[in-house]
């Protein structure tokens, strides 16, 4: 399948092809270049060699217009690659709005995989062609790096945080997943296979797994066996929270108490959970206790799915697919829910 | 070392009456100049040293502002306040050392040596004292630290920072210290006069180098527990 | 003995009289007289031992590196002991190799020289930096006595503070001391170029190589007291378990990636600068003419040691940063390509209408022209956000800056060793030989490096013990050229301990080449020169009439 003996990469992903265009023009310019330095010096070094011992060179002819002349046309030409470039990262760092939620957890020295429908895999990601993937990454030790060259993106996975990438294949095929951040004894053996299908292959793919339950809808178990419904209460029972309803809540503006407003994002969420006192809600008492060691990296990131699914304040979980204020991040969500609270969440409470 | 056969023949030796003139320098201004240069730059190392540490404290500081006044207010004002005015004090003592030397009131340069360091080594006690609390309230990163605040393991980051930024402050003044008994032996061996004093003055801008990362430190881990407290009632 | 007669009457003296004048060599003799020096010179050539010895050991853990890599499959070694050998190669090389090679040595020796001074200003202190920097590196080197470290060069949080089993501690320590060596050099130096200039020796009378060091202090002088901090809390955090990088308490390792490229960055500038400088000096003197545009090159020095200091958050544009802060860097670093690129065309320029010899040191320089030239425009393709994503973390890294501090840095302190190493022994060495081992480190350079540029695209990551089959073939060719850039470096060291008392006698001048340091005896005597130099005019100035009749004096290697 691949060449034994490449010298350029396969190209997968949609913008694979623009990082190649930019990569080869800038290969063309440092290549002219490098000649015309390498020309002049080779012919300088020819026309004017010494020919008897005592020769010195001719006085110099200074000449600010060679010297403004090869400042500013190299400025140029970068600052137009740079705008190049920006313009390239852009399309790699904001997802489009129809991206569906993955995870991935990084650990030494593996990569845990989840897809929203709950399926998870180790050191492999299958995906449908044609489909954007948002990616949520983070770490249970040390900082690694998720790398699909074919796709020309790669992103850190840090310890403490969630970071993101998104791509979407644009042909089905086995692409090499790499760790790209040094991470220790296997670091180099924390590699895997991005498994680009059709999406008929991929739907039948997740059909013939073990896939569990969505990840919100495990998100929403979670919700209940670790009790959080005691206080984040909405609807008819909200005289009895204790702390801020969390429906509508993901992707809007949070007031503080410290006056402070911070947008409610997958990390926010998360040092929520982790460290509840970090950050506490206007006109709500810092009484949550900490759920430190007592989830997990990929529990938490259910957690988040759960969240994100629930509608604003007063629907029903259910309802939360394109709520007023959802806002566009809630697209992927949306997808998610469109199958699985209904049944799962409320259902839950009697499981454990 | 001064004497070698080419030494003799360069036409700026003849300016070699000065006995602390060092053989690579023409004149004594030109020492002088030249030391106090090198001090100089070495208090901006020192300056980029310490301001790698301040800018971890302002991250933190202002991701964890409760934790942080929390940890804060635990620390002894008092101590912090009469260790200020000692390092002042200091300062003052380690001036008139060097106005003592300009005036050739030799046995005044050892008084005032000796009594910045005595002042130094007060503060050194009283933070000393510190630390001893901050082991028995288990206030020390590790394994055993304990803190009945809000986010313990964000306060543990402030006295993460705490002993380090005065640990590395107080090793600067032992330092200091040990260059003072230096120079103040020096002096009682009449070394310095108002001709010479120029270790002195290079000295002494490390000294007040150093009062002044304490004058940074004092408001930073002391009374910023004072200030938040007062802001969140 | 009276040598007053001799020494009054300089510079004419034939090459067979050179060595019964008194020098900084034969001022004194034994053990002691070395190891409590303070002439800068003598300094100069404690720390070229030094130096070479961390250098042969850093192409060593280099070898085994490449040999590892000559098969997919990590066959040849445990993957712990790769990585340890792969970070001890980075950790040696950058801080106690490249970063003191230059200036600790050539810097070193030529700084009062090329200013008309005895000495540098402080030379107790410049005989410590030497003591300073040995025990660093006894501490890196007991630490890899006992097996090493395993975290990179670049110690990154949480792995070297708490998941790394080895011995950061005492190398993060001997790096934090070597740090020290480094503020002494660089302090010293500012102070000497500030303070003892020769009378009539004006700012824009200095060589270029003065410039140049001018601005690796300054970078010293602001980034090395950050890494010493940085290093001195991973240290603290990982003796004490303290938690300032460590996320599991809200630590931020992130910070520390800041706070570490806030020096290593600026630490590339410390490598590349003092190399520019030397570049600038040889290619005058071997082209005899003024360099073109002195003054931009020289402001080019100070620009990039300025801008340096913005530029790196580059080296984090996947690391979840914001995309503003990676917009920022990302056009701030193609900024700093500017000066390189002014040095690059001005001494290309200088060529022009020059008069110009293919003596070995030239021949090193006009290399280093070509692989820097490649290893800048490599950096601003890295610069650029859209394939940085890419090739982050990738070989093509590896390659770029192996191609700037390679081809660049080595290829400059081999060429400036060339240069004045009749200057530092008053010996030659074989023509043919030295004119052979140019040849051999360009092409084993261009051999081992390039293909990395073609691995990392295709996305071979970087510190990877064994890697898919369908990178073998780049690989081999890289471990080839290694092997041909070992034979280019043994080299040089044989046929300079040789001619060190074989070698023909140099005579004063044997290039022809002007500057205050040819102005004295080689080498010189212990104080520098019989009388005291003034200066009336520019560093490279070839064209005056009393230039000329020194200009018979070139010397021919053989």
């Amino acid at each position: 399948m691949r060449s034994t003996f490449p010298l350029f990469p396969q190209s997968a992903s949609t913008y694979s092809g623009e990082v190649d265009r930019l990569f080869v023009s800038w290969s063309v310019i440092s290549a002219f270049f490098t000649i015309l330095i390498a020309g002049l010096i080779l012919y300088f070094m020819a026309r004017y060699r010494r020919r008897h011992p005592e020769e010195v060179g001719e006085s110099e002819r200074a000449a600010m217009w060679l010297e403004i002349g090869w400042s500013v046309i190299p400025l140029l030409i970068m600052l137009a690659m740079f705008a190049w470039g920006l313009r390239v990262f852009v399309n790699i760092y904001r997802p489009p709005a129809d991206a569906v939620e993955y995870t991935a957890i990084g650990r030494q020295w593996m990569w845990k995989v989840q897809h929203p429908s709950g399926q998870r895999e180790i050191n492999t990601l299958h995906i449908p062609v044609g489909q954007p993937i948002k990616l949520t990454l983070s770490s249970e030790d040390v900082i690694h790096s998720f790398f699909i060259p074919a796709f020309r993106v790669k992103q850190d996975a840090v310890p403490g945080r969630y970071t993101s990438m998104w791509f979407s294949a644009i042909k089905p095929g086995v692409y090499h997943l790499f760790c790209a951040e040094y991470c220790g004894t296997e670091h180099s053996r924390m590699i895997g296979s991005v498994i680009a299908m059709e999406p008929r292959d991929y739907e039948s793919w997740l059909a013939g797994g073990t896939a569990g339950k969505s990840m919100a809808a495990s998100g929403a178990d979670l919700f209940q066996s670790l009790a959080c419904v005691t206080c984040h209460r909405a609807g008819a029972s909200a005289r009895l929270a204790r702390g801020p309803a969390l429906e509508g809540l993901y992707g809007n503006q949070e007031k503080l108490a410290d006056g402070r407003t911070v947008i409610a994002d997958d990390n926010y969420i998360r040092e929520s959970i982790l460290n509840p006192t970090a950050k506490i809600v206007a006109g709500w008492d810092p009484v949550m206790p900490t759920f430190q060691g007592q989830v997990s990296e990929e529990q938490l990131t259910q957690l988040i799915a759960y969240i994100r699914t629930l509608g604003p304040a007063g629907s029903a979980p259910a309802g939360g697919t394109g709520g007023p204020n959802a806002g566009a991040t809630d697209a992927a969500g949306g997808q998610v829910d469109a199958n699985t609270p209904q049944t799962a969440g409320p259902a839950t409470p009697e499981k454990k | 070392m001064a004497s070698s056969p080419i030494a003799e023949t360069h036409p700026a030796n003849t300016a070699h009456h000065h006995p602390s003139l060092q053989h690579q320098f023409d004149t004594l201004e030109q020492q002088k100049e030249s030391s106090t240069l090198g001090m100089w730059i070495f208090l901006v190392t020192e300056i980029m040293f310490f301001g790698g540490l301040f800018l971890a404290y302002v991250v933190y500081r202002s991701t964890y502002p409760q934790a942080f006044a929390a940890a804060s207010h635990t620390l002894n004002v008092l101590m912090g306040g009469i260790n200020t005015a000692v390092l002042i004090g200091s300062s003052l003592t380690m001036a008139l050392a060097i106005w003592a030397a300009q005036v050739n009131w030799r046995k005044g340069i050892v008084l005032f040596l000796l009594l910045t360091i005595a002042l130094g080594s007060t503060f050194l006690v009283v933070k000393a004292f510190e630390y001893r609390e901050k082991f028995e309230h288990h206030h020390v990163p590790g394994p055993n630290f304990e803190f009945d605040g809000p986010q313990p393991e964000h306060a543990e980051i402030y006295f993460s920072l705490y002993f380090i930024m005065t640990g590395l402050h107080a090793t600067h003044m032992v330092i200091g210290i040990a260059i003072l008994g230096v120079l103040a032996w020096f002096a009682y061996k009449g070394k310095y006069d108002s001709s010479y004093y120029n270790p002195l003055e290079v000295t002494g801008l490390y000294w007040h180098f150093v009062d002044i990362v304490w004058i940074f430190l004092f408001p930073l881990l002391y009374l910023l527990g004072a200030h938040l407290h007062g802001a969140a009632h | 003995m009276d040598t007053t007669a001799v020494a009054r009457s300089p510079i004419t003296t034939t090459p067979e009289t050179a060595f019964e004048r008194p020098n900084y060599l034969n001022a004194a003799y034994g053990m002691r007289s070395w190891l409590l020096t303070r002439d800068h010179k003598r300094i100069a050539i404690l720390y070229l031992i030094s130096v070479t010895v961390f250098f042969a050991l850093g192409g060593l853990m280099a070898a085994l590196v490449r040999l590892e890599l000559l098969t997919p499959e990590g066959d040849m070694m445990q993957p712990d002991t790769y990585n340890r050998v792969f970070t001890m190669h980075g950790i040696v090389m950058v801080f106690f190799f490249l970063i003191p090679a230059i200036p600790a040595v050539l810097g070193n020796f030529l700084v009062p020289l090329m200013i008309g001074a005895k000495d540098l200003a402080m030379p107790r202190l410049n005989l410590a930096s030497w003591y300073v920097y040995n025990i660093g590196g006894a501490f890196t080197l007991w630490a890899i006595a006992h097996g090493g470290v395993d975290t990179g060069w670049t110690f990154y949080t949480p792995f070297s503070t708490h998941y790394s089993n080895t011995y950061v501690i005492s190398t993060a320590l001997g790096v934090f001391i070597n740090g020290f060596s480094s503020i002494f050099t660089g302090l010293n130096f500012i102070v000497t170029i500030h303070r003892m200039r020769a009378p009539g020796l004006s700012w824009f009378r200095l060589p270029l190589f003065i410039w140049s060091h001018y601005a690796t202090s300054l970078v010293i002088i602001l980034g090395t007291p950050v890494i010493a901090i940085t290093l001195l809390l991973v240290a603290a955090e990982k003796l004490l378990h303290l938690g300032i990088f460590d996320p599991r308490v809200g630590g931020d390792p992130i910070l520390f990636q800041h706070l570490f490229w806030f020096y290593s960055h600026p630490a590339v500038y410390i490598m590349i600068l003092p190399a520019m400088g030397v570049i600038s000096e040889l290619v005058a003197a071997f082209a005899r003419k003024k360099i073109f545009g002195y003054r931009f090159v020289a402001f080019a020095s100070v620009g990039i040691a300025v801008l340096g200091f913005l530029v790196w958050g580059h080296h984090m544009f996947v690391a979840g940063q914001s995309a503003y802060a990676a917009t920022i860097f990302s056009v701030l670093s193609m900024l700093v390509a500017v000066p390189s690129a002014i040095k690059v065309f001005n001494w290309t320029a200088t060529l022009y209408e020059g008069s110009i010899s293919y003596q070995t040191p030239m021949l090193y320089a006009l290399g280093f022209i070509g692989l820097f030239t490649i290893g800048g425009l490599t950096g601003v393709m890295l610069a650029t956000l859209g394939i940085d994503v890419h090739v982050h973390d990738t070989y093509f890294i590896v390659a770029h800056f192996h191609y700037v501090m390679v081809g660049g840095t080595i290829m400059a302190y081999l060429g400036g060793l060339h240069y004045w190493w009749p200057k530092i022994s008053g010996r030659l060495y074989p023509g043919f030989l030295s004119k052979l081992s140019a040849l051999l480190v360009f092409v084993g350079f261009n051999l081992t490096f390039f293909p990395q540029f073609i691995l990392g695209y295709l996305g071979m990551p970087r510190r990877y013990w064994s890697y898919p089959p369908e990178f073998q073939v780049l690989n081999v060719l890289s471990t080839a050229g290694a092997s041909i850039l070992g034979v280019g470096y043994l080299l040089p060291l044989c046929y300079f301990i040789w001619s060190m008392r074989y070698g023909k006698r140099s005579g004063d001048n044997p290039w022809g080449a002007i500057g205050l340091e040819w102005d004295t005896t080689s080498p010189p005597p212990t104080e520098n020169f019989y009388t005291l130099p003034v200066v009336t005019h520019g560093p490279y100035e070839y064209n005056r009439e009393e230039v000329h009749n020194r200009m018979t004096e070139e010397v021919s290697l053989g």
